[in-house]
């Protein structure tokens, strides 16, 4: 009993001690780029590029796999800053200019089912049990995981309406140049 | 006294020979006034008022919230008929939130307090009640005239400049408050320079109004407050140009005056600022300009705050011709509006109607390069290269450039010879830039938000399993105790039981 003891630990230290070293001889540096590069998106995990997560598009991003311009819900403001990073020279004036959108919940068929809410990545969704649920501009993304899961198609995007605090001015019409 | 040079700048028709001579006169009560939450810069004000009240003139209605904004007062006695949307008097057309008046016609004030000395109020009480009167910067920019004086006191001001400039084109309300109500205006100036505690007073009008300077030179005589003859040009009236012609110093980019000891504020202000703190009454009113080609008779009228624009216009003996453009304050800086229902706020300084002719709106042409433009911007900056810039979308290039810097002042388009729109790209720019900034921030609050939720789900998620983990536990103490009580002697059970359940 005592040698087979004595044996096995002595076998678990040292191959627990071959591991270790192992793991800082050999290790592999997760990709810094991509890291950073996750900083930059939205973190909401929407899903909306295609990839599993931000993090899955950041590692997409800094293998080259993807362009810039892949989160929507990032809009050009994202675009701009993953292309700096990337020092990726893109034709930003060709994105297409999303509206910005927000989910607003149609009271009057909204059955309080609380699917919606569970969903949202940014806790954006306040409501209860057959209550009627509400969104909160400020911190709704539009990543429309709440547009998926409503049974009644009570939730659903909208464009933000403007304010005469979002108003901007046009582009000026090209002229010759 | 000696003044300093200043860079660019443009001469254009002052057109104000329209309105100057016509004294100021009092727009008969409008049947129905609309008042909008937001007439300043900063966050709306609040309602304190329901549907069905009925309300005196000077009454607060909506009270200020947050540091920067402003209260606003019901500017003649009557029944609130509605809290909603309308129009409000801004190029996009878009609705804000206005308290709809019917006025009772008579006009009733709130009892106010008319105080014989007002220099005895300490220095922070007349910024407070500044700040009651819903007093904000009657040139134009609207900003919450206490929280200027608040934080003026705050960081020590030497110089105050009163900006009598008055460079806009067409308009001449400033210079006929100036001729007619010179001693309150000079009163609201040594109250403001009490307040802030400054101890030089300069107040800067433009060559072309001699009688507004002869006016006020004889109410400030004897005083420590001194006028000083500036000359014409335009954009004089602007804070950053005015300061650097009285006193040749410059304020950084991105900074403000008080950064270098100054304050300035509009000579239509400091009235406001008298009549609140010596006769104790709020800013219910203001003088406008109705001026333009198309007005039969142009003429400075004292206007309830809230009363619709084209009730301005038919006093004004309503249309000559047909108007090509309706502009609220001047042409160069106002505001263009469709809608001629849009009511008169804290900062309209004029309603202008212009003719096709004084719009002067021509096709654009391929710039030049002939760098007129440069030569008129007051900031020295280089508008052909800045518009150039934003045309392909760079904006952070027109950054490096300068366009944080530009005051809008509309110099550069005015003066094009190939009416390139030079501001509206910069406008839009600042507008582009402003929607950008935003987002970001937004951005960062939600990502903290999605971040907070995962680190959440996260400890719901252990916290079940560890509820989990103790259940089964509980449920195996309690196997084990029944196994022991078939087992054991009933007397000898209980107590090592309970122990391993905890």
């Amino acid at each position: 009993m005592i040698t087979a003891l004595t044996s096995l630990t002595i076998l678990g230290v040292i191959l627990g001690l071959i591991l270790g070293v192992a793991a800082r001889v050999f290790k592999v540096e997760g990709n810094a780029l991509a890291a950073q590069l996750q900083d930059i998106l939205p973190g909401s995990q929407c899903g909306q590029c295609g990839f599993p997560g931000c993090a899955g598009a950041a590692q997409a991003l800094a293998e080259g796999h993807a362009p810039v311009t892949l989160c929507p819900p990032g809009g050009r403001a994202v675009a701009e800053a993953l292309a700096a990073k990337l020092g990726a020279d893109v034709n930003l004036a060709g994105m297409k200019e999303t509206v910005p959108m927000m989910a607003e919940v149609k009271e009057e068929i909204c059955i309080g089912c609380t699917r919606c809410f569970k969903v949202c990545p940014t806790d954006a969704i306040m409501g209860a049990a057959q209550q009627i649920h509400v969104v909160f501009r400020e911190a709704c993304t539009a990543c429309g995981k709440c547009e998926e899961v409503c049974p009644t198609e009570s939730i659903k995007l909208q464009p933000i309406p403007a304010t005469l605090q979002s108003w901007r001015w046009n582009k000026p019409a090209a002229q010759l140049a | 006294m000696k003044l300093f040079k200043l860079r660019g700048g443009i001469h254009p028709a002052g057109r104000k020979e329209l309105s100057a001579e016509r004294a100021i006169r009092i727009l008969p009560l409008p049947k129905r006034l609309f008042v909008p939450l937001q007439q300043h810069i900063g966050a709306p004000a609040t309602p304190v008022v329901q549907v069905g009240d009925h309300v005196l003139k000077g009454q607060l209605i909506a009270a200020s919230q947050g540091v920067v904004s402003a209260p606003v007062h019901a500017p003649t006695s009557g029944v609130i008929v509605a809290l909603g949307e309308y129009p409000a008097p801004h190029p996009s057309g878009l609705t804000i939130p206005t308290i709809t008046l019917d006025s009772d016609g008579c006009d009733r004030w709130i009892e106010t307090v008319i105080l014989n000395d007002p220099f005895e109020l300490s220095s922070e009480e007349v910024s407070t009640r500044v700040g009651a009167a819903g007093i904000v910067g009657l040139g134009g920019a609207t900003f919450p005239a206490a929280v200027k004086l608040s934080l003026s006191r705050k960081t020590g001001v030497h110089t105050l400049i009163m900006n009598g400039g008055e460079c806009e084109p067409y308009l001449t309300c400033d210079d006929r408050i100036m001729r007619e109500r010179a001693e309150q205006i000079v009163e609201g100036i040594q109250l403001i320079a009490y307040a802030v505690g400054a101890r030089q007073v300069l107040i800067g009008i433009e060559d072309n109004k001699p009688e507004a300077i002869a006016a006020m030179r004889a109410a400030a005589s004897g005083s420590a407050v001194q006028v000083v003859e500036i000359p014409s040009m335009y954009p004089m009236g602007s804070e950053k140009q005015l300061i650097q012609v009285l006193t040749g110093k410059e304020i950084p980019a991105t900074g403000r005056p008080a950064d270098i000891g100054i304050l300035v504020h509009n000579v239509g202000t400091a009235f406001a600022v008298s009549e609140a703190i010596r006769y104790g009454k709020p800013l219910v009113s203001r003088l406008v300009t109705v001026s333009g080609g198309a007005i039969k008779e142009p003429c400075n009228l004292e206007v309830l705050i809230g009363t619709p624009a084209e009730e301005l216009i038919e006093f004004a003996g309503g249309y000559a011709q047909a108007p090509a453009r309706l502009v609220l304050g001047g042409p160069m800086m106002g505001q263009q509006i469709t809608n001629p229902a849009v009511p008169v706020v804290k900062g309209t300084s004029g309603v202008l109607a212009l003719t096709a002719d004084e719009i002067g709106q021509a096709e654009a042409s391929p710039c030049i390069r002939c760098s007129t433009c440069v030569r008129a911007c007051p900031v020295g900056l280089l508008p052909l290269e800045m518009a150039a810039h934003i045309r392909v979308a760079d904006l952070s290039g027109a950054v490096k450039l300068g366009l944080k810097d530009c005051i809008s002042c509309g110099s550069c388009s005015y003066v094009c010879p190939a009416h390139i729109p030079l501001v509206h790209y910069f406008n839009y720019a600042k507008g582009d830039l402003a929607a950008q900034e935003r987002g970001k921030l937004k951005q960062e609050a939600t990502k903290k938000l999605a971040d907070e939720r995962i680190a959440r789900m996260q400890r719901i998620g252990r916290e079940r399993e560890e509820a989990a983990l103790r259940r089964k536990a509980a449920r195996e103490a309690k196997e084990k105790a029944a196994l022991a009580k078939t087992t054991l002697a009933p007397n000898e059970k209980a107590a090592p039981a309970t122990e391993e359940v905890v």
